[in-house]
This record gives C-alpha cells, structure tokens and sequence, in this order.
C-alpha cells in the first residue's frame, strides 16, 4: 500500500479547493489537512446548505481524484455499502458445468472455489473505493440516517482501510482514499464511529466568507448589492428562526434578485423576496415584523 | 507529562470524553511541523479531541487558559528573546504579558478616562486590529484594578472595565458614526439595522478582547489549573435542572428541538427494528424465480409498529415546578412518537391540561395560561399526592387502559398528607407501567416528607431525574 500525501500544508489545502470554487474557513482546511496526514476519516457535521456535501466532491475536484459516494438511507446493508455475490452468474455457472459433466466430488470442490472468485463479487461503493487503483475520494453522505446496528459495517473500512469477505479473505486498500462522511445530526452517532474520525462542524459562514463564496457562485453580481446581500442574511441569521438561511440559500437569493433586475437593496424588496431565504411561514412572519421596526 | 497530556486531563475532568486513541491523534497531528501557528493548533486540537459540537464551547475556553490568547501583532523586538522553537511551552503567549506589563508601566499614567475612551472608539470605527488589541490590555490596566490572590472569577474584573469604558455608550456612539458612513440612497431602514448589527459586532470583538487579557493576568497570577478550575461551568446535558440560572435554563430550553429530533428517530428506528417480522412466503417464492427457483433471498413481513400511550401527571407546585415544565415540553416535542398524550397537573388538586398544549403555540405561553386557568389547587396550594391521585382516578377513571404507561413527575414530597398508595398500587395493576421520575438527588428521598418508598413498590422504576442526560436516557427507553 503506498502512503503519499496529496496535500503539502494546510495552505495548500486552502489554495487548491479555492480553485475549483470552494471557499474553505481554517477550521476547514486544517480537518481536511490533518485527513490526509493521519489517514483518518472526517466526520463533517452542520446545518443543513453550508456545503458538507460540496467539500467532499471540491476535494475530489481539486485533487482529480475519483469520488464515490455510498447514499445512506434506512435499511441499507451490506449488499448495498460493501459487497455482494452475484447470485445469477454463480447459478449459470452451475448449471454450465451441469451440462459438461455429473458433478463428481473433484469437480465440485474446483467449482466452488471457481464461484467464490473475484468474478463473481458485485463491489458497492465501499470495496469499490477500496479496490481501486487510482486516487478516490469517498463520500459517506448522510450517515445519520442508518440504524446504528449498520454502523458497524462501516467500522472496519474506516478504521483499517480494509474488508473482510468469509470466502475470500481480506482485502486491503491498493490506494488510501480520503473518506468524507456527514452528517445532518438527526441522531447521536455511536462512540465507536466517532472515535475512528476526525470531526469538523461545519457552521453558517461569517460574512466575509459568505460574500466570497456568493461572488464565485454568481459572478456577475454587482459588489454594492453583494455587500447588501451579506448584511442582509448576517442581520437574519441573529434572529430567532426555526430555520436559519444557509448559503445555498442565500446564493439562491442573490440569484433570484439579479434576475429580477435589482441594483440596491430596500425593505420593500426584501419582503417580497424573503420567501427564497427562509422556509417556514413563521419565520417570515418574524423577520419581516423585524425588519420593519427601526433598530 | 506534556501539555497536550495535561490539557487532555483538563477535558476529562470537565467531562468531555476523550479517549487515549484520540489523545494519540492530537499528538502525531503536531508532529507535522505544518502545524505552526496558533489558529492552526487549535483547530488541530479541535479536529482530534472534540466530538460533539455542544463541547466546542468548553474546548475553547480551556485552550484559551492552557495556550494563551492570540497574539496577532507581531511585534519583532519581543520574539527575539522568546525563543519559539523551544518546545511546546513557547505556545503560551509568555510575551504577551511581558509587553502588556509595559503598556500599563508606562503610558497608562498620562491618559484620562475619556481619552482612553475616544482612543477605543477610534480604533473601533476604523478597525484596527492591533491598536484595539493594546487598548483593551491599557483598559484592564487602568479599570479592571485586580487585586492579586483573590479567588474572584474574572467576570467581576470584566464587569468593572466595561462599566468604566461605559460599553453601551462607546456602541451607541459608534452605530451612529457607521450610519453616516453608509451611502444615504439606500434605504434607511436597513442602513440602520445593518449599522447596528456591525456596531455590536465590533464591541463583541472589544469585549472578547478584555476578557482574554483579564483571564491571562488571572492566570499569570494564580496558574493555569486553578484558573481553569473557576471558569468550570457543567456541560449542558450536566446541569440539574432544579438549581438552573436563568441563562441555563434558556440553553436548556433551546436544547429541547434538536434532543426531541435526535429522540424521536431513535425510538421510530428501534421500533422498526425491534423484531424481524414473520417470513412472507408468497414474496419469497416470487423472487425465487429470477433466480431459477432457489430460495436465495427470503423475504419478511413489515413488523407491526405499536406505539406507546402516554399519561403523565405532573406536579406544578413551586418546588419542582421547572423540571415537570421541562419534562412536559420534551414528552410534547415528542409527540408524534406515541399514539396519544395525555396529561394533567397537580399541587393538591388535579386537572387536565392535554388542550393546552397546542403543538403551534408558544410552550411558555402554555404554561401561563396552566398556571392560571386550570384547577390544580384544592384546599391549600401545597402539594398533597394522596389527593391528586384519589382525584385523579374518581375524575378520569377511563383514562388509564392496559396499553398506558403512566409517568410521574415529582418529588414525593407530599406534605405529611395521608399518600393513599393503594390509588397507585390500582393504578399500576390496570396499566402497562408506572414510572416516577423524581428530580431530587437519591440521597434526599424518603427525608423528611418525601415518601418514595410509599410509591416505589407500585412503579416499574422510580428514576432520579436531574439532568438532560437522565431525561434523555429515560426516554429512550419508553415503550
């Protein structure tokens, strides 16, 4: 197995995900750094639309790495996350043989070593980024979401880079991948996964960054409405909503006010673009209630 | 033992969990020499050791006593002498204080109050960083008056500076400065708030700043762990809910959405999960035929899903009070885990207050209205559980079927008043469980009028129930 780092420092890190559009924070290139030096997995977890996702596949982008992601939802196991034997093309070739010869002790033993061969393994995303012979960046997205019994099919491929299959034996990673999982926080992962990542919490950006990464999501947005725009959702987000808006969100806005035609800013224009920022009614309610009282 | 080491102590002894293999994760993350400033360590640290997001608060607070405050400026004529590869004790901003000493020898002498002031208000309308930075060490200097040895916190210290530099003003002063700045064809309205919003933001920063300097003189003078030790606040899941400050009870408030969220999909999972449910010949035999007939994949009916039938009787009266609105909320936010909830209060009355809770209204608003509509005293207004129940069965005798399970919430404490357990032995007989969930220490039950051991025999379990954590862990395993 070979062990070379794909990043030289944390600035590196920074510069090489800047461009391919993504913005990162300190806390964010140092998690993907120390990933990358320890070969250890990172736990990303934070409101939903502040880019968990999104860094996974930048880092992939910027590193030309293959990304392979392995959806998590409830009641995905094993033949779904690691492996699976290909039942139909092991029962044709049964049959085959059937057909050539009666199936004495010899040939049986030959042929059950035959159907238990690399041949016959339908790799899931797990072995697949395992398997694989070039760089691989995997994603583990929404891991919240399987049974915490399931967990335990990650524990070995996070902690040793390896899966074990009864008839094969164990398979170890040809390249380390870097592993991304999140999480939306919907349950307590257990002890034992946490312990095996890094963990990087990923929260609403500061204004700064906000704007920069409006500005390379919409480039053509003018600086005096940018500048509007992240005042504008820095003052939201101090209220007391039942959903913040995240950046996607925000990006959608700035979005939505250049094609509407929009140079500056008033109250008049936010309330009726409000909608695109916050989810809930009531939050609507709250913040244009808000907005309307002089500060 | 290093610093990493004792800082790591320091963690546990907060209550934070860190096991030895991530302790040996921070330790090889500093080997790489990349990791060379401060920023960068901490988010080292952060990225090994912590967790769980809930913890980040306590993290930084400690890193801040045990790998000093930021020294941002880099002033060159002190770097010299501290030698910064040294080792791992260099991280400590040691100079900081040697040159904050300098600031407060030398120049704090000649300054008045209100220059001191002007000079803040300048440096926050332009932003300066560093000079922000050295003022607020002259402010400490000249009003904060630390008096070496005394074991006070430093929010007192804090609390002295900021009356002296007369924060709010300094802010009002500056939002109106910011105001003339912005471009005035815009519209007014959002001109203010958003001058506003960047005033509060920069005094915050002002604030930060002289809370880092107090705490580094306090640390200077009385050490690192003795330091670390008065600003130990318990972790949120820690605190007793009964003795929380007002500030604690609103952290514990906010936490109630997210518990219930986590909750709730874990009892929805373990459900689902619980037992397989029986073999579904038909589907099985169907999907066989794909496979030339072998039964390769067998295929299982959808377990029945039963969810639990929740009574709860919550005693309202002053003493515990907090805990059963608390306890009432979370069952509430978690209502769409049981098949129906029904609740009522007591002092020595007992009502039914299950419309109150109206899933879209304010949970605060529910209680004021509980508090002073619904018929919970009887005679005297102290609690009187023998009379609770005995109403309560006379009143609601269909309330309680085989599929209930009934929650108490109370301590017990019941006046010297006749505690008619019989009610509760009935009770138990005619419903699934009782549990009792009593938010006082074990070690004070059944002290003075707290009769558990009266109740006890009749409930499947009677809990101490103090903190989020107990609460958490009760209802996790409700059925």
């Amino acid at each position: 197995m070979e062990t070379s780092f794909v990043f030289n420092s944390p600035d590196d890190v920074q510069a090489s995900l800047e461009k391919v559009d993504y913005i990162s924070s300190k806390t964010i290139t140092t998690a993907v750094f120390l990933a990358d030096r320890l070969k250890k997995p990172v736990l990303i977890e934070g409101p939903a639309g502040t880019g968990k996702t999104e860094l996974a596949k930048s880092v992939a982008a910027s590193t030309g790495s293959r990304l392979i992601r392995l959806q998590c939802y409830e009641g995905l196991d094993e033949a779904k996350a690691l492996y699976e034997w290909n039942y139909k093309k092991q029962l044709l070739r049964i049959q085959a043989q059937n057909l050539v010869t009666d199936a004495d002790n010899e040939t049986w033993k030959q042929l059950e070593e035959d159907i238990f061969s690399e041949e016959f393994l339908l790799t899931r995303p797990l072995l697949e980024a395992i398997m694989s012979a070039e760089q691989t960046v995997l994603l583990i997205d929404e891991v919240d979401r399987i049974e915490i019994e399931t967990e335990a099919l990650l524990l070995e491929i996070l902690s040793d880079f390896q899966v074990s299959i009864p008839e094969l034996g164990t398979l170890q990673a040809k390249r380390m991948p870097l592993v991304f999982l999140t999480s939306n926080n919907s349950r307590e992962l257990s002890e034992a996964l946490k312990r095996r990542c890094l963990f990087l919490h990923i929260d609403y950006p500061d204004m700064i960054r906000e704007k920069n990464i409006i500005k390379r999501r919409v480039p053509e947005i003018e600086a005096a409405l940018l500048e509007q725009i992240g005042e504008f959702v820095r003052s939201i987000r101090q209220m007391d909503l039942k959903k913040k808006p995240s950046v996607s969100e925000s990006i959608d806005w700035a979005k939505t006010l250049i094609t509407l035609g929009i140079h500056t800013l008033d109250t008049e224009v936010a309330n009726d673009t409000i909608s695109v920022l916050l989810k809930y009614q009531s939050d609507i309610d709250t913040a244009i209630k808000e907005l309307a009282v002089h500060s | 033992m290093d610093l990493i080491t004792e800082f790591v102590a320091e963690l546990r002894q907060y209550g934070i969990p860190v096991s030895l293999g991530e302790s040996i994760d921070a330790h090889e993350a500093l080997i790489s020499e990349l990791i060379d400033d401060r920023e960068l360590l901490k988010e080292a640290l952060a990225a090994t050791l912590i967790k769980n997001d809930t913890h980040r608060e306590a993290f930084e607070s400690l890193f801040n006593i045990y790998f000093g405050v930021s020294v941002e400026h880099g002033d060159t004529e002190d770097s010299e002498d501290n030698n910064k590869y040294e080792g791992e004790d260099s991280l400590l901003a040691g100079n900081t204080v040697a040159k904050s000493a300098k600031l407060s020898g030398g120049s704090s002498g000649s300054l008045t109050q209100e220059e001191v002031i002007e000079m803040l208000f300048n440096a926050l309308l332009n932003g300066e960083k560093d000079r922000l930075n050295q003022l607020a060490k002259l402010a400490v200097s000249m009003f904060a008056s630390i008096e070496p040895g005394r074991p006070v916190g430093g929010v007192y210290y804090l609390y002295r500076t900021l009356r002296n530099i007369d924060i709010e003003a300094l802010q009002a002063k500056l939002k109106n400065a910011l105001l003339k700045q912005r471009d005035k064809n815009t519209d007014e309205n959002l001109n203010e708030r958003f001058a506003s919003d960047e005033a509060t933001l920069r005094t915050e920063k002002l604030k930060k700043l002289i809370e880092d300097e107090i705490r580094q003189r306090l640390i200077e003078d009385r050490g690192k762990q003795a330091m670390a030790k008065t600003l130990k606040k318990p972790l949120l899941e820690d605190i007793d809910i009964m003795r929380a400050s007002r500030q604690e009870m609103f952290d514990l408030q906010q936490a109630i959405v997210p518990l219930s969220r986590k909750l709730a999909s874990r009892l929805a999972n373990r459900r689902r999960h619980l037992r397989q449910g029986r073999l579904n010949w038909p589907a099985t035999i169907r999907k066989s035929m794909a496979l030339g007939g072998s039964l390769a994949e067998p295929i299982f009916k959808k377990p029945k899903i039963s969810k639990p039938d929740i009574i709860l009787l919550a005693d309202l009266s002053g003493s515990v009070a907090s805990f059963a609105r608390f306890t009432l909320q979370l069952v509430y936010a978690l209502s769409s885990q049981f098949t129906k909830i029904r609740s009522f209060a007591f002092i020595d009355g007992i009502d039914e207050i299950t419309s109150y809770f109206d899933l879209t209204t304010d949970p605060m608003k529910s209680f004021y209205k509980i508090n002073t509509e619904a018929d919970i005293m009887w005679l005297d207004g102290h609690s009187d559980y023998g009379h609770a129940l005995t109403d309560f069965v006379k009143k609601w005798p269909e309330a309680v079927t085989p599929k209930s399970s009934v929650l108490i919430l109370g301590d017990a404490r019941s006046n010297y008043h006749n505690p008619h357990s019989d009610i509760l032995k009935q009770l138990s007989k005619k419903s699934k469980h009782v549990y009792w969930l009593n938010p006082e220490p074990k070690a004070y039950w059944d002290s003075g009028d707290s009769i558990v051991k009266e109740y006890a025999p009749f409930c499947d379990e009677v809990l101490e129930v103090r903190t989020l954590k107990q609460l958490e862990l009760f209802v996790d395993k409700l059925d």
